[in-house]
């Protein structure tokens, strides 16, 4: 999961159109007047297509206009600004899932349905047996059909224990069960699945928080990580979907999958504003390699990009 | 179901009432914030782009009829155009021709096509068709064994071959099975893709030639983003959609993707997933879509439930009767029988702009609960002790609250919240009541 080499290969690819975009974008930033209106419109579709939103595009466009009155400008600091704008959002939005002093370190997972939990924890649980550490899986998806098959499934593939019960099983159950196995056997990672629920249901909302409770329980530190897993297609819903987990769960990082699409994942900059919380990786295919770290400047850049994937693996 | 966006309209709306006429100065404001309204609603930009041009259009050419509001008259320019856009009502499949009818579910990764086949294959059970399900899905781990689950639990048969990693294979042999059995629908589930793949969706188009359906349909998540129109216009050009099935439409999105998706494939949008459980797909209303994506609540719904459940004959005698200082218990227990003529509480408030709010907060079961309570006590009174309330004494209190069921303070409760009303229709008096009957409820829009 190396992102090497991604962002000259992203930026070879797409050089085309991205020219098209910057070379208007340079010719129409006038120093004294300030920024053109069809400029104007051209960077606001680019930025709201992206799924950024209107208020923070308002927002970066006024700073746009603000600096471009103001200051002499070289046509090429148009775009370079806009990245800027986009880069300081995401201050302080990368970071790893984090380490424990005392194993295993709990990860719950959650998220809307379908948006990509089981995939993205086979292949976060790759990514760490590749590393030389131990991984155990809680089939905590006991509603959905053959949801505890597809995590077997990846367990059989990645070489990992799958601790799970029957469909229909408490989930909390399942968890606690889980963590047991992880400290009797000294497991270094737990992750435990949970089924897809849409977050403004309160039933569901509350068999998470019992999840949690039951893991805190048995070993007061855990969870160690509470992951939300949002999908780069999903457009303003991200926003109320990370808001909502996180006031009734607490969330401590984000994944945000399927960036291999031509979804641009744009939410996730006024999601970020306005929530703080890390972005740890981002999905960009089915396979279990297919999971980086989050990279803000490599996330900007891919959002000038204005064909194929927004971001593609480089396996 | 729709808050802040609805506050926002209701703003916007008070602010075009207040004017005599629809002139390009209020229309171009109006416009502003319906164009806002959409890109939150993650309509596609450019699909806002030619939504608002022929919504000025429209309103600009349009005379302002008498007794209606600017305010009323724009809304219903943009209500039409945008159910125009998302299509005609309850476009059902199209089945018909030689047995069996093939219907191909295709989408994004994670969009719900097997909970969908699934909920699909009931509701054509339901129609008496004789329904197979098909496990294409070789891509995602144990996906076979979800539809195999999820037929096992609705008693409909599922094709599927563990050792076939071949979809066309798989679909092939599904097809001489359905012939033999005398299946007559067969819904294949297809691996969720992406659009940009260009070999995968080459793959899904030599699966469509060789299996022939007479139905493909693109499964949406309704919260899509931008990128639903890139989605719609891939898959569309490649498969020849016929229809559309929007999912997950019992969360909290505005769902402003099925906008866009219908603008940019044409295809319609047939049904909308609204649960997790199986009975939970219904046909799709582009009616109610269209207030869900403006965040305005069925204004058009309870406008209609209002008329129906007053009419203006009983409205006039009401007056009258407020005029003249008469209006009594009779006719106050009246008022609150048509309130429950147009339907549950939850129901009427979830139809009001600006109501969104109150959900979380009022026990509608509570709330109905009391209103049979004061029929109930109201039936126990005499035909003097309605006209007059004033002769309800404290015995007169004890033997109605035991004739209906209920305690003396809940009588003494009614008796003030009557007095309350009587006191403030009274204020209203002038002319406020006639509206009603007219379909323009007192409601700030």
């Amino acid at each position: 999961m190396t992102g090497r080499g991604l962002i000259s290969s992203l930026l070879k690819g797409l050089s085309k159109t991205r020219h098209g975009f910057t070379d208007r974008l340079d010719s129409l930033i006038s120093g004294a007047h300030g920024l053109d209106g069809g400029l104007r419109d051209e960077i606001e579709e680019l930025l709201i297509t992206a799924d950024i939103g209107v208020v923070l595009t308002a927002r970066i466009l006024d700073d746009l206009s603000a600096w471009a009155a103001k200051n002499n400008v070289n046509p090429a600091e148009g775009t370079l600004r806009i990245k800027e704008s986009l880069l300081s959002i995401l201050e302080e939005s990368e970071g790893a899932i984090s380490a424990v002093d005392a194993p295993p370190a709990v990860v719950l997972v959650l998220g809307v349905n379908g948006t990509g939990k089981t995939t993205t924890i086979a292949k976060i649980a790759h990514d760490l047996t590749e590393h030389g550490k131990s991984v155990i899986l809680a089939a905590g998806d006991t509603f959905r059909d053959a949801a505890v098959e597809q995590l077997t499934v990846w367990g059989d593939r990645l070489g990992v224990e799958v601790v799970s019960q029957k469909q229909g099983a408490d989930p909390a159950a399942v968890a606690f069960d889980a963590l047991v196995r992880a400290q009797t056997r000294g497991i270094d990672y737990l992750f435990v699945d949970t089924a897809g629920r849409l977050h403004t249901k309160y039933n569901l909302m509350e068999e998470l928080k019992k999840i949690k409770r039951v893991l805190g329980d048995r070993m007061p530190a855990a969870p160690h990580e509470t992951l939300l897993v949002l999908d780069a297609g999903i457009g303003q819903n991200n926003i109320a979907q990370a808001k909502k987990f996180h006031e009734e769960v607490g969330i401590t990082g984000i994944v945000l999958t399927k960036l291999d699409g031509s979804a641009k994942g744009g939410a996730i900059f006024p999601l970020f504003a306005d929530l703080r919380i890390p972005i740890k990786y981002i999905g960009v295919g089915e396979g279990a390699d297919d999971l980086m770290p989050f990279d803000r400047h490599q996330f900007v850049e891919a959002l000038f990009s204005q064909d194929g994937a927004a971001i593609r693996s480089n396996r | 179901m729709f808050d802040a966006i609805s506050d926002k309209f209701n703003t916007i709306f008070s602010k075009v009432r207040g004017r005599a006429r629809l002139s390009e100065e209020n229309i171009s404001e109006a416009l502003r914030e319906i164009r806002l309204a959409l890109l939150e609603a993650d309509v596609n930009f450019k699909v806002v782009k030619s939504f608002t041009a022929s919504v000025r259009d429209k309103a600009l050419g349009t005379e302002v009829t008498p007794r209606v509001t600017p305010g009323q008259q724009f809304i219903k320019i943009v209500h039409d155009e945008l159910v125009g856009l998302l299509g005609i009502e309850g476009e059902g499949l199209s089945l018909s021709g030689p047995s069996p009818a093939v219907i191909m579910l295709v989408g994004l990764v994670g969009s719900g096509k097997t909970t969908t086949a699934g909920k699909l294959a009931l509701h054509l059970s339901k129609k008496s068709r004789n329904t197979l399900m098909v496990a294409a899905d070789t891509m995602r781990p144990a996906a076979r064994n979800q539809l195999v689950s999820i037929g096992q639990r609705i008693g409909i048969e599922v094709f599927s071959n563990d050792r076939e990693q071949s979809p066309n294979r798989i679909c092939a042999d599904a097809l001489s099975y359905a012939s033999k059995k005398g299946v007559d629908t067969v819904i294949i589930d297809t691996a969720g893709r992406l659009a940009v793949d260009e070999q995968l969706m080459g793959e899904l188009a030599a699966l469509k030639r060789a299996i022939a359906p007479r139905e493909v349909l693109l499964v949406a998540d309704s919260m899509s983003g931008q990128d639903a129109v890139t989605v719609a216009a891939k898959f569309h050009e490649a498969l020849g959609l016929t229809g559309v099935i929007l999912t997950k439409l019992d969360g909290d999105t505005r769902g402003g993707a099925a906008l866009s998706i219908k603008a940019v494939s044409g295809a319609p949008i047939k049904f909308a997933g609204v649960g997790e459980k199986l009975e939970d797909l219904m046909p799709f209303e582009p009616g109610r879509m269209a207030t869900r994506i403006l965040g305005m609540g069925d204004i058009i719904g309870l406008v209609e439930k209002a008329q129906s459940a007053v009419d203006e004959k009983q409205a006039k005698d009401l007056e009258r009767k407020v005029k003249k200082g008469d209006f009594s218990l009779d006719d106050f227990l009246d008022q609150i029988r048509s309130i429950k003529k147009m339907g549950s509480i939850e129901g009427i408030l979830g139809m009001m702009p600006g109501m969104k709010g109150l959900p979380a907060k009022v026990d509608y079961r509570e709330a109905e609960h009391e209103l049979k309570k004061i029929e109930a006590i109201i039936n126990s009174m005499t035909r003097r002790e309605r006209d007059n309330h004033a002769i309800i004494n404290g015995s007169r209190r004890k033997r109605i609250a035991a004739g209906s069921g209920t305690r003396v303070e809940d009588v003494n409760k009614l008796l003030k919240k009557y007095g309350a009303a009587k006191k403030m229709l009274k204020k209203l008096s002038k002319g406020g009541l006639k509206k009603i009957g007219r379909g323009n409820l007192p409601f700030p829009m």
